[in-house]
């Protein structure tokens, strides 16, 4: 339980950290933004790791649906980082 | 590696997050902010691959490769007008992976994503809903954007009641799986209805209402992933996963401002409301609309002195970005001021027309947003608005009775001559004529917004 009030206070601390952070960037950057935080947000990643790689201690299914997640996350992650890099290299050009 | 190593670890790249998405608060150091959000997820998986409890690499290693071509090739392929539908797609797939990873965590009796006590089923729960409606409700919005969809409103009477049964019922689900009773099959069934959901709640949302549709869904794709934080007790996820809830309620909420709607208005009102009284467009537009030639254009441009680009979704239909920039380098020649003027739900997604406009290298300090313009309009000589058409519509301003009015509009009328490029008088997606094409000083430019504009550019340099 304790550990559980712990998680919901850093959960809200981090929602009232991003408002903040969010209200800064101007309208212009909004599309990489939405990129760049979907990239983040592929962060589940983490969780599809520990799944797809705890080997036979949880079964076949666990593995396979880890590996379907890995696979999703992935291109979350990459394309997300990507196409926001590209993106951003073309607002910066001048 | 010991589990408290590994946390402090996920710290760092929780505050690489941040500290990226901080640079994107200037375009300056934007460019830096993304690639620091890289190494803070680089870390969170390296260090998550070093963990012990990793066991085996053959499935990671699969899936890893996988994605990564996938997602490389989609971004360096995708084209900046489809920007909107790639991201929605992204959504998708981060909503997805979210899904699939507590089903992982719900059959996984030990082991690192094993959930714990009620808590970690109930986050089971809400990560198998939330994931679910975003990977199938941002396959209708990418359907809907690609156009593989109807791009208006579609449903059936009384879709409100319905999705508000399938939430009940995903609800009254969630809470017998978190009392520990059910199975997998109950999970299943919980996955299957919030699929479903999805479908029932993106599809009746019209094509002008996209882009908060793209926004709630990237904030779902995030809510989701903290959600999975909590099923495992991963304090990384946690943070990631909030960060990017609390992006895409803030652009949500922008985008609602910017067409004075409510976000229950976006999802809930557009088949329940019958519409009222729609003008007549025949009678605003009879005897009235003058159009024009591209060599009459010209001749305005060239005195002109102060001029106003204001671009819509039919841009980036028409891809004609380049050739707008073609037009606006060759009257910056002759000494006029070309700026850009962009309302905030121009295009299909926040941010859309500034893309395509740094795509055709634009300076970012030319394109001004609504409140920073509108101001100016009146000492305006020419505004050239392609196109775009609802969020210039001055019922907005002056009808009470509109279904738009009180949505912030760039009052473009205000300028001493309004030249409209346009395929022909048909609606925007209000489905409402835009008496802005009868006014006095406003001359139609009909035709391929790409063509007119070559045109345009044409006849000024002959002109020269």
């Amino acid at each position: 339980m304790e550990m559980l009030v712990l998680q919901v206070s850093l959960f809200v601390l981090a929602v009232i950290l991003g408002v903040e952070l969010i209200t800064k960037i101007p309208a212009t950057l909004h599309t990489p933004l939405m990129s760049g935080s979907n990239a983040i947000s592929g962060i589940t990643l983490v969780g599809a790791l520990l799944a797809a790689g705890s080997g036979d201690v949880s079964g076949l299914w666990v593995s396979v649906l880890g590996m379907v997640a890995i696979t999703l996350a992935t291109i979350n992650v990459v394309g997300g980082f990507m196409v926001t890099n590209r993106m951003l290299r073309m607002f910066r050009r001048r | 590696m010991s589990l408290s190593f590994v946390n402090l670890f996920y710290l760092a790249s929780a505050v690489l997050f941040i500290t990226g998405i901080k640079g994107l608060t200037r375009p300056r150091t934007a460019v830096r902010g993304n690639l620091l959000a890289a190494i803070g997820m680089l870390v969170a998986v390296v260090v998550t691959l070093l963990n012990q409890s990793i066991l085996s690499y053959g499935w990671i290693l699969a899936g890893g490769l996988l994605g990564a071509s996938a997602g490389a090739l989609l971004a360096t392929r995708i084209q900046m007008t489809a920007m909107p539908q790639m991201v929605a797609l992204l959504n998708g797939f981060g909503g997805g992976a979210s899904l699939t990873v507590a089903m992982a965590s719900y059959l996984s009796t030990s082991g690192p994503v094993a959930a714990s006590g009620s808590i970690g089923l109930l986050a089971i729960g809400l990560t198998v809903l939330i994931g679910a409606v975003t990977l199938t409700g941002s396959g209708v919005a990418f359907g809907k954007l690609q156009e593989l969809l109807p791009g208006n409103a579609v449903g059936f009477k009384g879709i409100t009641l319905f999705n508000a049964a399938l939430l009940g019922l995903a609800v009254a689900i969630i809470a017998t799986l978190t009392a520990g009773h059910g199975g997998i099959g109950l999970l299943l069934l919980l996955t299957a209805i919030a699929l479903v959901l999805g479908v029932t709640l993106v599809i009746p949302v019209g094509g002008a209402d996209m882009p908060v549709v793209i926004a709630l869904l990237n904030s779902y794709s995030g809510i989701a992933a903290a959600a999975a934080g909590f099923i495992m007790g991963n304090t990384v996820l946690i943070v990631s996963g909030a960060l990017v809830g609390a992006s895409g309620l803030i652009l949500t909420r922008i985008m609602c401002v910017a067409m004075n709607r409510s976000l229950a208005g976006v999802l809930f009102g557009s088949l329940s409301e019958d519409g009222g009284e729609v003008m007549d467009a025949d009678e605003v537009y009879a005897g009235k609309v003058k159009s024009s030639s591209a060599e009459e254009v010209s001749m305005l441009l060239e005195t002109a002195q102060r001029v106003v680009i204001v671009p819509g979704f039919g841009l980036a239909m028409a891809q004609a970005q380049h050739a707008v920039r073609d037009l606006a380098d060759t009257l910056e020649r002759r000494g006029t001021d070309v700026i850009y003027g962009l309302h905030p739900v121009a295009g299909r997604m926040p941010g859309h027309m500034n893309v395509l406009l740094a795509e055709a290298e634009v300076e970012y300090s030319k394109m001004q947003p609504m409140e920073q313009i509108n101001p100016h309009f009146a000492q305006t000589d020419v505004v050239i608005v392609i196109g775009a058409n609802d969020v210039t519509n001055p019922l907005a301003r002056e009808d009470k009775g509109s279904p738009i009015y009180g949505m912030p509009i760039l009052d473009v009328d205000q300028a001493r001559t309004v030249v409209v490029v346009k395929r022909s008088l048909s609606p925007g997606f209000a489905g409402l004529p835009n008496p802005l094409f009868a006014k006095e000083n406003t001359l139609m430019l009909f035709g391929d917004g790409k063509q007119a504009i070559l045109d345009l550019t044409g006849a000024l340099n002959e002109a020269a």
